[in-house]
C-alpha cells in the first residue's frame, strides 16, 4: 500500500492573510447555527451575561439565550415584528432599562416590549447606527449627519416618555457608516470616504478630525488602491483605553490616541471589506467581513516577532502543511514595517456562507455572528463546553438519584 | 451484536442462497453419515428438512358448507413455497378444531335469528405425518347466504419448526388478531350492505306481493278466499316476517359499531352515515314511503329484485368469495397484515429468538444503544402501531372508514348475543354432563428461565407426536389478554419464566392415539376474567391433586407465573393469586365438538385430547392457569364435578358464561387492556424481530449489504481507517461523485459507523445535489455529494473547500481520501482488510459488537464522576483534563486519536441523557483545527 500524503491546506483568497486548518490557538471548536430570520441579520445586542438579541432585514427582533449547552437551547425566547421599515440597529439603553431600535424613525421599548415611544419619519436610508452618549442621550447616524435625540423619562409632570432632536452635525462629507464610545470622554465617528472625526462627548463638539490619514502611512502607490471609495471607508471602530481600532476597507487599522498615529495595521485582512471589530480583553481582536469569515487577530509587538514561524509539524518540512503566507509578501512585510505593532493572525472561523454582518463576544459563552446568509452561527469553546455538560449531566443525575460517589 | 455473530448468520438459512460455504472435504474416516434429508438441499440445521414444503406459509382456509373444508389461499402465493404439501389435507385438519363452529348459529328458540359476535380461537396443533406445525386462529364471517350466516375461516400459519410455533405464539397471536380484525371489520361492514340490498329486495317484493293481493280480493267478490288468495296472504306474511328479522339482523350487525363508537371523538362521519342507513333502515320498513325515499336518495342505484320469501340457503348457490365477504380494500389490507407476518416470522427461531434477546438486552442499555442501534426507538412506534395497525396500511382512505379500522381486538357481542350464547353454551352442556373427564393440569411455580431446558422439553415432547401416526395435536392455544394487574405485569417483564413440562406420561398417551385431535390447551380469545371467575379457578386446580396421578392423558407442566410461592397455587386459597392471573384451558371433551352444529368432521376426534403446555414465553404472566375447557364453559352441573368442595354459590352461571364472553362485561377495560399488551409485547422480551421493524426484512437484508459493501470498501481503500475514524469521531464525511447509484452504494455501507445524535434518524444523506451548507455538517455526519461536470458544480465544489476543516472528503471518481491522519487502534481492529470475514452480515455484526464496546468505554467516560468534577477546590482545569487523558488512555487503553472518538460519543451521550425530548434538535457542531491529508490509493 503506497499513500500520498499531500498538505491540504486552502488556496489563499486573493491577497488576505489567511491561516491553514491548524490553529492552535483557536479556542472555538463548537458551533451551533441559529435561524431564525428569513433575510439578513444586521445586527446583534448583548442583553445581559448570556441574552443577546438580534435583528435584521424581515424586521424581526429575535432575544437569544447563549447559554447553550444542549440543543434545546439557544431557543427564540421572543419575537418582536411590529416594525413598520427595516430595522438597522438596536441599542439598549441600561440605565433607563430601555432599547432603542432605528430604522427610518428611532423607536424606544421597554423590557416587556412595549413601545414607549418614536420620533418622526427621519430618513428612507435610515439610522444607520446609533450610540448611547451621557445625559440621556443617544446619537443617530443618518446619511452624512450625526443627530442627537435627548430621551425624556417619565416623571411626575409627564408618564409618557419623549424622544427630542437635539442638535445635527453637519462635518462628515459623505455617509457615515461607523459610531462608538470611545471612552467617558469621546466618541468617534467614520464614514465612506474615510473621514474619522473624534467627539466630545458632552458639548458634541469636533476633538479632531483625520481625512484620508490612512495614506499617511503609505507611499503614493497605494493611493490608486484607495481610490474605491469601499477600501477607504471605515465601517467600524473599537477601542480600549489608549488604541482606537478600525476596520478601514479590507483592512485593520490600529490608531492611537495618545500619540494620534497608526501602530499597527493588516491592510488585507479580509477578502472583502471588514464590517465589524471587536476588542477581547486578552490582547485579541476579532474581525468579521462581507466575505463571510471571522478572524482572530493578535497585537503584538513587534520585537516579539520571529521572522519565519516554526513548522508545527513533521509534515510542515516536506511543505505540506501550511506554511505562512507572509513569507511570500516581502512587499507588504516592509509597509508595516513602519509600525511598531503587529496583528496576527492566529485563527479564523468559517461557517457563514455570506457576509457577516456583526458578531457579539461573550465572555462565558463566545461568539455569536450574524450575517447576510439569515444565520447566526454561536461559536463556543468545545473543551469549556464539554465541560459544562459534563457538569450538567452530573447535575440531572444527582436530581434523579442516580449518583452514586464513592468515597 | 450481543450474541456471537458467527454462529447466527450460519443459523440463518436465507444466507446460504447468496453465498455457499465451501467447506473442505473431510477425509473419509472422519466423515459422518449423511444427513438423512440432505438430497432436499436442506441442511442439518434445517428444522424444516422434515416438512414438505420449504419454507414457513401462511395458509388461509374456510370450512365450506358446501364442500367441507378448503385452502383458499397462501402467502407467499408461490407453489413452490409449500411444495407438496397436501393444503387440502391440511385444511381439513385445521379447521376441525374449530370450536367456535358450534356456537354459531340460530340458538333454538330465539325468536330471530341471532349474530353472535364469537370471538377468534387460537389453536396450536401440530401434524407430525406432514411434518407441520400451525398456529391457527379461527375466525367467522358474516354471510347472509350462509348457514347461520357464519362461514368459518381460519389462517394458519404453518412452518416445520414446532418450536418456533410454540415459543412465537403470543407474537402470532397478536399478529394475527390484527388480520383478523381487519377481515372482521370489512366484513360486518359488508354484511350490513349485504342486508340492505336484501331489504330493499323484500320489501319490492313485499310491494309487489300486497299488489297482487289486493288485486285478487277485488276480484274476488264471493266472500271467501281462493287457495290462491291464502298462498299469497302466506307468502306476504312470511316476506313481512323476512323483513322484520333482517331490519334486526342490521340493527344487530350495526349495534357493534355504534356502541364502538359511542364515546369516540372521532365518530362523526361514521356515525352520521350510520344514522343515516338507520333512519332510511327505518324508512324503507314502510311500504308507502319507500318509494319515495328511494327517489330521493342518491345512494348508489341499487335496483331491487323480486325474490322468493323462502330459501335463502340453497347448496347449488356460489357462495361469496373472501374479498366479496370482506369488502375489497380491507381484503388488501388484511393480505398485507398476513404477508408481513410472513416476513416477520421468516428464518429460523434461534435467529428469531436472538434477535429478540438481543433487543431486550439492548433495552436495557437505554443510555448508549442510540449511538449505533437502529430499531431502538422503532419499539415504541411498534405500540403505536399495534394501536393503530389497519388504518396505518390505509391512510389514503377516505376518513370515514377510519372508525372500523380499529385495530384492537375487539369482542363483538351485543346484548342479545350474549345470551344467545348463553343459551348455546347450555344446549351443549346438557351433553357435556354426562361425560366427567377432565384433563388436569398441574400448576406450579417457575424456575428461573432457562431457554435451553424449555428446548429440551420442546424436543421431547416432539419425539411423543412423531410416533403418533395421523395424529393431530393441538398442542396449545391461548387467551391472549391478561388480567395482570399492572404491578403484577412490571414485575414478571423483569423475570423471564418458562413453564417447564414434568412430562412422563404424555408420549405414550399421544403414541396410542390414532388419528385423533388432540386439544393440548385452548383458552378464549381476549377473555377478561372477572373476579368472581376467578375466583372458582381453584376449583379446577384443586382436582389437580386427585388426578394428577392417574390422568393417564395429561402432560403435566410446570406453568410459569410470577407468583412467590408455589405451594400456594396448589393450595385451595388460590383467590388471591390466581385472580391475577389469566385463565387458560386445556384439554377438550370430544363430545364437547359434537354440538348441535357441529359438523362430519369433528367426529375424527374420537379420542379426548389432552393437556399441556402452553405456548412458551420468556414473560409469563399469561402463562396462568390451565383450566379445563369444559369446565370453563360449563354449566352448573358438570362444573360441579370438577370443583368439589366448593359451594355452590361460588359457581354463579354469570361467571362462568363470562369466562368465554368476559370481554362483553369489560368493554370499558378493553381498551386498556390492549394497550397494556402491546406495551408488554415492547417492553419485555420483544421477540417479533419485525414486529419492531414493519421493513425488517429489507433492513435485515439491508444490513447484509451494508455489511458486504463496507467490507469491499476496507480491502478495496487503503485508507478505509482515516475515513471511518472521521465517521468515528464526528467529522462529516462528504462522498463525492458523479454516479449515483456508487456514490449510494458506499454512503450506505459507511452508514453503519455512523453514531446516531438520538434515538431518530441516522445522521446520513445518501445524495445531495446542491452545494453544502454549514448546517448540513451540523445535521449530516456522512453525505453522498454529487459531482456534475459543469460550472453549475462550481459552487458546489467551492462551498466543499470552504468548509473544508469541518469534513473529510472521499472522491470515489478520483479514489482519493482527504481527512485528517489517523494513527489509533480502534479502526484497524473494526475494519482489518486481512479479515476472515467474508459475509456482509457477519461483518455488520462485528462492527456492531466492536461499536458496543467502544459505546461502554464512552458510557464509562461519561459517568466517571471524578474524571469530569475538581476534586477540590484548588484543582485547576488542567489538572482535570490530564486526569481525563490519563484515564482515557490507561484504563481504557485508547490510542492518540481513539481519544476523540471516545470524546465524540461522551459528548453525544451526555446530550442525549440530557435532552429533554429526545430527537428535536442537532447537537452542536463539533470540530477540531487539525490539517487534513490527501490519501491516493
Amino acid at each position: 500500500m503506497l499513500r500520498w500524503l499531500i498538505g491540504g491546506g486552502r488556496e489563499p483568497q486573493g491577497l488576505a492573510e489567511t491561516i491553514g486548518e491548524e490553529q492552535t490557538q483557536n479556542p472555538y471548536t463548537e458551533l451551533l447555527v441559529l435561524k431564525a430570520h428569513h433575510d439578513i441579520v444586521r445586527f446583534l445586542v448583548q442583553l445581559d451575561d448570556y441574552r443577546f438579541a438580534s435583528a435584521g432585514d424581515d424586521g424581526i427582533v429575535v432575544v437569544w439565550n447563549a447559554q447553550v449547552w444542549d440543543c434545546d437551547t439557544g431557543r427564540q425566547v421572543q419575537k418582536v415584528s411590529c416594525f413598520q421599515s427595516t430595522v438597522k440597529c438596536l441599542t439598549v439603553l441600561q440605565r433607563l432599562d430601555v432599547w432603542l431600535s432605528g430604522g427610518n424613525d428611532l423607536c424606544v421599548w421597554n423590557r416587556k416590549l412595549d413601545l414607549l415611544c418614536k420620533t418622526s419619519h427621519l430618513s428612507d436610508t435610515g439610522i444607520s447606527a446609533l450610540i448611547e452618549i451621557p445625559k440621556n442621550c443617544v446619537v443617530a447616524a443618518v446619511g452624512k449627519e450625526l443627530i442627537i435625540f435627548k430621551l425624556v423619562a417619565p416623571t411626575e409632570g409627564s408618564l409618557e416618555w419623549n424622544i427630542l432632536e437635539v442638535k445635527r452635525l453637519l462635518d462628515h462629507q459623505d455617509n457615515i457608516l461607523s459610531l462608538v464610545n470611545v471612552n467617558d470622554l469621546s466618541f468617534v465617528s467614520g464614514s465612506h470616504v474615510g473621514e474619522l472625526i473624534i467627539w466630545d462627548i458632552l458639548d458634541w463638539t469636533m476633538q479632531a478630525c483625520e481625512r484620508n490619514f490612512w495614506t499617511q502611512l503609505d507611499t503614493q502607490q497605494e493611493i490608486k488602491l484607495y481610490q474605491n471609495p469601499n477600501d477607504i471607508s471605515i465601517h467600524h471602530f473599537t477601542w480600549d483605553e489608549e488604541n482606537v481600532f478600525a476596520a478601514v476597507g479590507r483592512g485593520l487599522y490600529v490608531y492611537n490616541l495618545q500619540t494620534r498615529r497608526v501602530i499597527a495595521c493588516q491592510k488585507t485582512a479580509h477578502d472583502s471589506s471588514v464590517l465589524h471589530i471587536a476588542r477581547l480583553p486578552n490582547r485579541q481582536l476579532i474581525s468579521c467581513s462581507e466575505d463571510g469569515s471571522v478572524r482572530i487577530w493578535e497585537l503584538r509587538e513587534k520585537r516579539q516577532l520571529t521572522a519565519e514561524p516554526v513548522p508545527t509539524g513533521f509534515f510542515n518540512m516536506w511543505g505540506f502543511g501550511r506554511v505562512n503566507k507572509q513569507a511570500s509578501q516581502p512587499s507588504k512585510k516592509q509597509q508595516e514595517d513602519a509600525t511598531s505593532c503587529s496583528l496576527e493572525l492566529i485563527g479564523d472561523l468559517i461557517g457563514h456562507s455570506s457576509s457577516v454582518e456583526m458578531f457579539l463576544y461573550f465572555e462565558d459563552h463566545g461568539l455569536v455572528t450574524c450575517s447576510a446568509d439569515h444565520l447566526i452561527i454561536l461559536w463556543k469553546n468545545g473543551e469549556r463546553e464539554s465541560g459544562l455538560r459534563s457538569l450538567k449531566l452530573f447535575q440531572k443525575l444527582e436530581e434523579n438519584g442516580d449518583l452514586y460517589l464513592t468515597v | 451484536m450481543i450474541s456471537a455473530p458467527d454462529v447466527v448468520a450460519f443459523t440463518k438459512e436465507d444466507e446460504y442462497e447468496e453465498e455457499p460455504y465451501n467447506e473442505p472435504a473431510l477425509p473419509e474416516e472422519y466423515s459422518v453419515p449423511l444427513f438423512p434429508f440432505a438430497s432436499q438441499g436442506a441442511n442439518p440445521w434445517s428444522k424444516l428438512s422434515g416438512a414438505k414444503f420449504s419454507r414457513d406459509f401462511i395458509l388461509i382456509s374456510e370450512f365450506s358448507e358446501q364442500v367441507g373444508p378448503q385452502p383458499l389461499l397462501t402467502i407467499p402465493n408461490d407453489t413452490k413455497v409449500f411444495g407438496t404439501f397436501d393444503l387440502n389435507y391440511f385444511s381439513l385438519r385445521i379447521m376441525s378444531v374449530d370450536y367456535q363452529a358450534s356456537f354459531v348459529g340460530h340458538p333454538p328458540g330465539s325468536a330471530y335469528p341471532k349474530l353472535n359476535f364469537v370471538e377468534d380461537s387460537k389453536v396450536v396443533l401440530g401434524d407430525s405425518k406432514e411434518g407441520a406445525f400451525a398456529y391457527v386462529h379461527h375466525l367467522t364471517l358474516y354471510d347472509l347466504e350462509a348457514r347461520g350466516f357464519v362461514r368459518p375461516f381460519c389462517m394458519a400459519y404453518i412452518s416445520a419448526d414446532q418450536h418456533k410455533i410454540m415459543q412465537q405464539f403470543q407474537e402470532l397471536s397478536a399478529e394475527f388478531s390484527k388480520a383478523s380484525e381487519c377481515l372482521k371489520t370489512g366484513n360486518r361492514k359488508a354484511f350490513a350492505g349485504e342486508l340492505e340490498k336484501k331489504l330493499k329486495d323484500l320489501d319490492y317484493t313485499r310491494t309487489v306481493l300486497h299488489t297482487e293481493t289486493e288485486i285478487q280480493k277485488k276480484a274476488n267478490d264471493k266472500g271467501f278466499y281462493s287457495s290462491q288468495a291464502i298462498e299469497k296472504a302466506n307468502e306476504l306474511a312470511s316476506v313481512e316476517k323476512s323483513i322484520i328479522e333482517h331490519q334486526d339482523l342490521l340493527k344487530q350487525i350495526r349495534s357493534y359499531p355504534h356502541r364502538k363508537l359511542k364515546g369516540s371523538n372521532l365518530c362523526s362521519g361514521e356515525m352520521e352515515h350510520i344514522q343515516d342507513q338507520r333512519d332510511q333502515a327505518a324508512t324503507t320498513s314502510n311500504p308507502d314511503e319507500s318509494a319515495d325515499t328511494d327517489l330521493y336518495t342518491c345512494r348508489p342505484a341499487y335496483t331491487p329484485k323480486l325474490i322468493k320469501a323462502k330459501s335463502t340457503k340453497c347448496f347449488d348457490k356460489k357462495l361469496k368469495t373472501l374479498e366479496e365477504l370482506c369488502d375489497t380494500e380491507y381484503f388488501t389490507q388484511t393480505l398485507a397484515q398476513l404477508s408481513h407476518i410472513e416476513h416477520m416470522f421468516r428464518g429460523d427461531l434461534c435467529y428469531l429468538l436472538t434477535s429478540q434477546i438481543d433487543r431486550a438486552l439492548l433495552k436495557q442499555q437505554h443510555i448508549t444503544n442510540f449511538l449505533f442501534e437502529d430499531f431502538v426507538e422503532v419499539n415504541d412506534r411498534v405500540v403505536e402501531k399495534q394501536e393503530s395497525a389497519p388504518s396505518k396500511a390505509s391512510q389514503d382512505r377516505p376518513p370515514s372508514r377510519s372508525l372500523e379500522e380499529c385495530p384492537i381486538p375487539q369482542v363483538l357481542v351485543s346484548i342479545g348475543s350474549y345470551k344467545s350464547s348463553v343459551e348455546s353454551v347450555l344446549i351443549k352442556m346438557e351433553q357435556e354432563v354426562g361425560d366427567e373427564e377432565y384433563k388436569e393440569v398441574e400448576v406450579t411455580e417457575p424456575s428461573s428461565f432457562d431457554p435451553q431446558e424449555s428446548l429440551d422439553y420442546l424436543d421431547m415432547d416432539m419425539k411423543g407426536s412423531i410416533s403418533s401416526g395421523e395424529s393431530i395435536e393441538v398442542l396449545g392455544t391461548e387467551k391472549s389478554t391478561s388480567v395482570l394487574s399492572k404491578s403484577d405485569s412490571q414485575a414478571s417483564l423483569t423475570v423471564p419464566l418458562s413453564p417447564q413440562v414434568v412430562r412422563s406420561k404424555a408420549v405414550s398417551h399421544r403414541t396410542i392415539s390414532e388419528d385423533s385431535i388432540e386439544v393440548l390447551s385452548t383458552c378464549p380469545s381476549e377473555a377478561l376474567i372477572p373476579d368472581d371467575f376467578k375466583a372458582s379457578y381453584p376449583s379446577a386446580i384443586n382436582e389437580e391433586e386427585s388426578y394428577a396421578g392417574e390422568g393417564e392423558g395429561a402432560i403435566c407442566f410446570q406453568a410459569s407465573l410470577s407468583l412467590p410461592e408455589p405451594g400456594e397455587a396448589e393450595e385451595g386459597s388460590l383467590e388471591n393469586t390466581l385472580s391475577q392471573t389469566d385463565s387458560c384451558c386445556i384439554g377438550k371433551e370430544s363430545d364437547s365438538l359434537r354440538g348441535p352444529l357441529s359438523t362430519p368432521v369433528h367426529t375424527l376426534s374420537d379420542e379426548d385430547g389432552v393437556v399441556s403446555s402452553p405456548p412458551q414465553r420468556y414473560r409469563q404472566k399469561d402463562q396462568g392457569f390451565h383450566v379445563d375447557f369444559a369446565a370453563e364453559n360449563a354449566s352448573p352441573s358438570s362444573r360441579d364435578i370438577s370443583s368439589k368442595g366448593f359451594p355452590a354459590y361460588e359457581l354463579d352461571p354469570s361467571c362462568l358464561l363470562a369466562s368465554r364472553d368476559v370481554s362483553k362485561t369489560s368493554l370499558d377495560n378493553y381498551s386498556d387492556t390492549t394497550s397494556y399488551v402491546s406495551s408488554v409485547a415492547s417492553t419485555s422480551l420483544d421477540r417479533t424481530p419485525s414486529s419492531a421493524h414493519p421493513a425488517s426484512p429489507s433492513s435485515e437484508r439491508h444490513k447484509k449489504r451494508a455489511g458486504q459493501n463496507a467490507l469491499k470498501f476496507i480491502r478495496q481503500y487503503p485508507f478505509a481507517h482515516p475515513a471511518i475514524y472521521s465517521l468515528l469521531s464526528g467529522r462529516t464525511l462528504v462522498v463525492l461523485g458523479e454516479d449515483e447509484a456508487k456514490v449510494r452504494k458506499l454512503v450506505t455501507a459507511l452508514s453503519i459507523f455512523v453514531p446516531n445524535y438520538s434515538g431518530s434518524v441516522k445522521p446520513v444523506r445518501p445524495w445531495v445535489s446542491s452545494p453544502l451548507h454549514i448546517m448540513d455538517f451540523q445535521k449530516w455526519k456522512l453525505i453522498g455529494l454529487q459531482r456534475v461536470a459543469s460550472p453549475a458544480n462550481a459552487g458546489t465544489l467551492h462551498a466543499l473547500s470552504r468548509y473544508s476543516r469541518y469534513t473529510s472528503i472521499l472522491d470515489l471518481d478520483n479514489k482519493t481520501l482527504r481527512c485528517p491522519l489517523y494513527r489509533g487502534a480502534l479502526v484497524p481492529r473494526l475494519a482489518d482488510h486481512r479479515t476472515q470475514i467474508k459475509r456482509g452480515s457477519t461483518y455488520y455484526l462485528h462492527v456492531q459488537s466492536m461499536l458496543t464496546q467502544l459505546c461502554s468505554k464512552a458510557f464509562l467516560y461519561t459517568f466517571c464522576h471524578h474524571l469530569h468534577l475538581p476534586a477540590h477546590d484548588k484543582e485547576t482545569e488542567e489538572m482535570v483534563a490530564s486526569r481525563q487523558a490519563s484515564f482515557l488512555k490507561l484504563t481504557l487503553g485508547l490510542v492518540n486519536e481513539d481519544v476523540k472518538v471516545v470524546q465524540y460519543l461522551a459528548e453525544l451521550l451526555k446530550l442525549h441523557y440530557m435532552q429533554e425530548s429526545p430527537g428535536t434538535s442537532h447537537p452542536t457542531l463539533r470540530f477540531d483545527y487539525v490539517p487534513s491529508f490527501l490519501y491516493k490509493i
